[in-house]
């Protein structure tokens, strides 16, 4: 899902970074955000809408909408869209208005 | 407590240009950008602009950005830039509270031009919550900040000048576009850029919009149905498109909650956008030193921000007894007046006389 050729824009290839999606181990580079590396990878799905259970995900890809939310490191409701994705991040689709774990 | 003489929220064009015309003036500044980087949406425009050279014309957005910013290297002892802060509020007293790396910071100001942009409308649908569906600005992110193909088959909702202008850009991306859906009976862009799309045989189907998307876990396809002269829905029309991604380029709305909390008298009009400040002759909201440019004044083009950003940095450095170059403010008028001039202009010439702007 990654552009290879663009008339306009160069896109090298960056530095892979390992992370944790659903506790299985994926790969995203070095510049992309949670939600982009999710994309590059098929996922669509990045979270479950809290009465009806439908899935969510991103909009705007702006850190506006809020469409995208999920749990990053225990942390529910952090915008995915605009958060860099870091090495090793553990990163969970979130079905609930999320709560603060220990 | 951080003070400054000019607090500006949002490093878009309008910011930039902002922080740009008061250091002219003499005016201290912190812009503060709650992303990453610099320059808005332009970060993500590729196309090049149109305008004069004085909004960067024949330039693309990208590369309007990367100057502007170079730009406030010049006045680095008047212009801080302040990236990945979110301003959670501005209280009466001109004082705004920023969260920067999970730590709070306070921002004391003489005046405060807001520059927040706008945000991406949707359309009301069965299913349009599905994954797969994004605004038009998500795709060209997508596309031209990571270098990711939003999907393989793509459906356009929208034909003004970003539907045309992302839809071209989807093909140089190497990403297949089905059709550019219209509901209205023409399309609301540029011809040259439509005139683009034709060349390459995309379709752009007219009085027809979305009546359901399909999909359990993700898009999987849309039913479309024609619209007739009255905007109704007609029965039988509809006609079902395969397509992994659609795209909906159906208008932006100012990012206004700011001017919420600070009871600065807004009005609802519906060619700038929706809710817009009111502004006086000197782009200051109802709320003393509270100035307001760019989309979230009202939405247009880049270009025009570019422009009101340095009417307001001008102003605002007026405010504040510097004096006025009544030379740079005239060609900044006229500058506004070739970009909302002739039939693509009279949809915004229309809105800002509603607001009370009748020689705008």
């Amino acid at each position: 899902m990654r552009i290879k050729h663009h008339p306009i824009l160069d896109f090298p290839e960056k530095q892979k970074i390992a992370f944790y999606f659903q506790n299985k181990k994926v790969y995203g580079y070095e510049g992309d955000t949670i939600a982009s590396a999710l994309h590059a990878l098929g996922v669509k799905e990045l979270s479950l809408s809290v009465p009806l259970q439908r899935p969510r995900g991103f909009y705007c890809a702006i850190g506006n909408c809020s469409s995208c939310k999920m749990i990053v490191d225990g942390v529910p409701n952090v915008k995915t869209c605009v958060t860099p994705l870091k090495e090793g991040m553990n990163i969970r689709v979130q079905t609930d208005k999320g709560f603060l774990y220990d | 407590m951080i003070k400054t003489e000019l607090l500006i929220i949002g490093g878009g064009p309008a910011g930039l240009a902002a922080s740009l015309a008061a250091a002219e003036a003499g005016v201290s500044s912190i812009v503060v950008d709650r992303n990453q980087s610099f320059g808005g949406q332009l970060i993500k425009q590729t196309h090049k602009f149109f305008g004069s050279e004085k909004q960067y014309a024949k330039t693309r957005g990208i590369n309007i950005a990367k100057k502007m910013i170079e730009d406030t290297h010049k006045y680095e002892n008047l212009i801080t830039l302040l990236c990945d802060t979110t301003v959670l509020g501005v209280y009466p007293d001109l004082v705004a509270t920023c969260l920067k790396d999970d730590k709070y910071y306070k921002i004391k100001a003489q005046a405060v031009i807001v520059a927040t942009g706008a945000y991406e409308k949707t359309l009301a649908f069965e299913n349009n919550d599905l994954p797969g569906i994004y605004g038009a600005g998500a795709v060209q992110t997508l596309m031209n900040v990571y270098g990711i193909k939003p999907g393989n088959k793509i459906i356009m909702v929208g034909s003004g000048n970003i539907g045309l202008i992302v839809s071209y850009q989807l093909l140089q991306a190497g990403i297949k576009v089905e059709a550019v859906l219209e509901a209205a009976p023409r399309i609301g862009g540029y011809k040259v850029h439509a005139a683009k799309l034709r060349r390459y045989g995309i379709p752009i189907i007219t009085s027809r919009t979305v009546l359901k998307a399909h999909g359990e876990k993700a898009l999987e396809g849309i039913t479309t149905i024609a619209l007739n002269e009255n905007w109704e829905m007609v029965a039988g029309s509809e006609e079902y498109y395969e397509a992994d991604a659609l795209c909906l380029a159906v208008g932006l709305s100012p990012l206004s909650n700011i001017f919420g909390m600070l009871n600065v008298e807004m009005k609802y009009i519906p060619e700038l956008g929706g809710l817009v400040p009111v502004l006086r002759d000197n782009y200051m909201t109802s709320v003393e030193n509270i100035y307001a440019c760019g989309d979230v004044a009202g939405i247009e083009e880049a270009s025009s921000a570019i422009v009101e950003g340095r009417l307001a940095g001008f102003y605002a450095a007026n405010g504040l007894k510097r004096s006025l170059d009544d030379k740079e403010i005239n060609d900044c008028k006229k500058q506004l007046q070739l970009l909302r001039c002739g039939p693509t202009g009279e949809k915004i010439r229309s809105g800002l006389e509603k607001r009370g702007e009748g020689n705008a």
